[in-house]
């Protein structure tokens, strides 16, 4: 099996890499690359992102055919794809960091900056918080409620449809953690950085 | 809810760590790689490197540490000391830190802190306060503590934040190595001005210390470098009390 993690200058993705190799051990070909022919015949991606929401669409956009390849492989191929911080915040329609920037459109909704509540809420959300799950994700397999994962992140990914929230966490509000769409998944936390039970989600993710 | 994070600090220099002596189930109690896995097992929110190399040439042995400990160790990764330019930050980033720490450099030429926040993005871009007490206020150092620069900490940490720094990492020189605790109201000075993370660092002696920097420093995380080196309390040990305390904490 092939999980292919693309590599479009969205910031450093050394951790997600190492996380991934880690997990996947020899079991699995860890991937690292913009090449439009090996994602098409890869059999999960990952989506990371790091940064601002524009910056990482912009970055997304700079690599010709990149976002009809990843399209095809989402929404035609229904493969399996994992959206991590930006990189699932980009699910969305539209985002207002920076500037108001489309996004992917896979998920309808949009990527607001998290209410501080006149500064009661220090921003970045920088952290370890526990996840509420909301309903059962393949991808949250032997993880308990309330688990701790990490985070790091000023905007939220506020989804239309509430049914493809599968996990919350609490900061300032209900924030959305988790999403499941049929073969797409999108965490706002760090898999990768939290610890055993992140390499858990990762783990899951690659034996789906 | 969001739990305040403990980071054991690690001084790294020509590729060994300085402090550190009682890691008996540790090989080689000198590795940092081996040191931070120690930590982030035993529970460890972030683990942080403070490369004190003095020489230019021995720089380089940093970025093998943190691309050899990113593999071994999966909770963020902080790396700081002798970071001048885009170009530092972005090699570090790619051997595998997740946030580095800006000292000299954010005071000698802002723009470092401003592009590489854009260019990398506020989280991971950490600035790093060395302050001291002069009578009613507190001043800047640089260069690890040896150059006064008069600048005042509060407008600086200020000033950070809109520069694009996603935290500030605050160190007393005062109480810095003399275990008497953090400077609470430095901490809670820069803490109610700014709106970013501030973390406390400099004079933890005891556990209460670190209560008392979350407490009435109004940090989000505390770092502690001695108590933790030489086998006072564990990282376990610390976070149990500060649970018995009432303040949250990642059990």
């Amino acid at each position: 099996m092939n999980v292919t993690i693309v590599d479009y200058n969205s910031g450093n993705i050394s951790s997600v890499i190492n996380s991934f190799k880690e997990v996947a051990k020899d079991k699995v070909n860890i991937e690292v690359t913009s090449d439009l022919m090996k994602i098409k015949s890869s059999d999960k991606v990952v989506l990371p992102g790091q940064g601002s929401f524009k910056s990482c669409v912009d970055a997304l956009n700079s690599i010709s055919g990149l976002v009809e390849s990843l399209s095809d492989f989402t929404t035609i191929n229904k493969k399996p794809l994992l959206g991590i911080c930006v990189g699932l915040q980009m699910f969305a329609d539209v985002g207002y960091e920076e500037t108001e920037t489309k996004g992917l459109g896979w998920i309808s909704g949009k990527v607001s900056k998290i209410d501080n509540q006149n500064g009661n809420y220090k921003l970045p959300h920088i952290g370890w918080n526990q996840i509420n799950i909301v309903k059962d994700s393949k991808i949250f397999e032997g993880v308990k409620n309330n688990s701790h994962m990490y985070f790091v992140h000023s905007y939220e990914f506020i989804p239309e449809d509430k049914n493809v929230i599968s996990a919350t966490t609490d900061y300032s509000s209900n924030i959305v953690c988790s999403v499941e769409k049929e073969n797409i998944f999108g965490t706002q936390f760090h898999p990768e950085k939290s610890d055993k039970i992140g390499l858990k989600i990762i783990d899951n993710f690659i034996n789906l | 809810m969001l739990k305040n994070r403990i980071i054991p600090c690690l001084d790294v220099k020509n590729g060994r760590v300085v402090k550190g002596i009682n890691f008996v189930d540790l090989q080689d109690a000198g590795d940092p790689v081996e040191q931070a896995k120690f930590y982030s097992e035993g529970g460890a929110d972030e683990i942080c490197f403070l490369d004190i190399t003095a020489s230019n040439e021995n720089r380089d042995t940093i970025y093998d540490i943190v691309d050899k400990t990113s593999k071994k160790c999966f909770v963020p990764l902080t790396v700081g000391g002798g970071v001048r330019t885009v170009e530092d930050i972005n090699k570090l980033l790619n051997c595998g830190a997740d946030k580095v720490s800006i000292n000299t450099a954010a005071v000698q030429n802002p723009e470092v802190v401003i592009q590489s926040s854009k260019k990398f993005g506020s989280q991971c871009i950490v600035v790093a306060i060395d302050a001291k007490r002069n009578s009613d206020k507190w001043e800047i150092f640089t260069h690890g503590g040896r150059n006064y620069t008069g600048i005042n900490a509060l407008e600086f940490a200020k000033k950070m934040e809109d520069n694009g720094a996603g935290e500030l990492l605050v160190t007393s020189m005062d109480r810095d190595g003399t275990q008497v605790g953090y400077d609470i109201e430095l901490m809670s000075g820069i803490s109610s001005i700014v709106n970013i993370p501030v973390i406390a660092s400099g004079g933890v002696g005891n556990l209460d210390h670190l209560v008392d920097g979350i407490k009435l420093g109004n940090a989000s995380a505390v770092l502690a470098a001695s108590i933790f080196h030489y086998g006072k309390y564990s990282v376990k040990e610390a976070k149990e009390y500060l649970d018995s305390k009432g303040i949250p904490v990642r059990i």
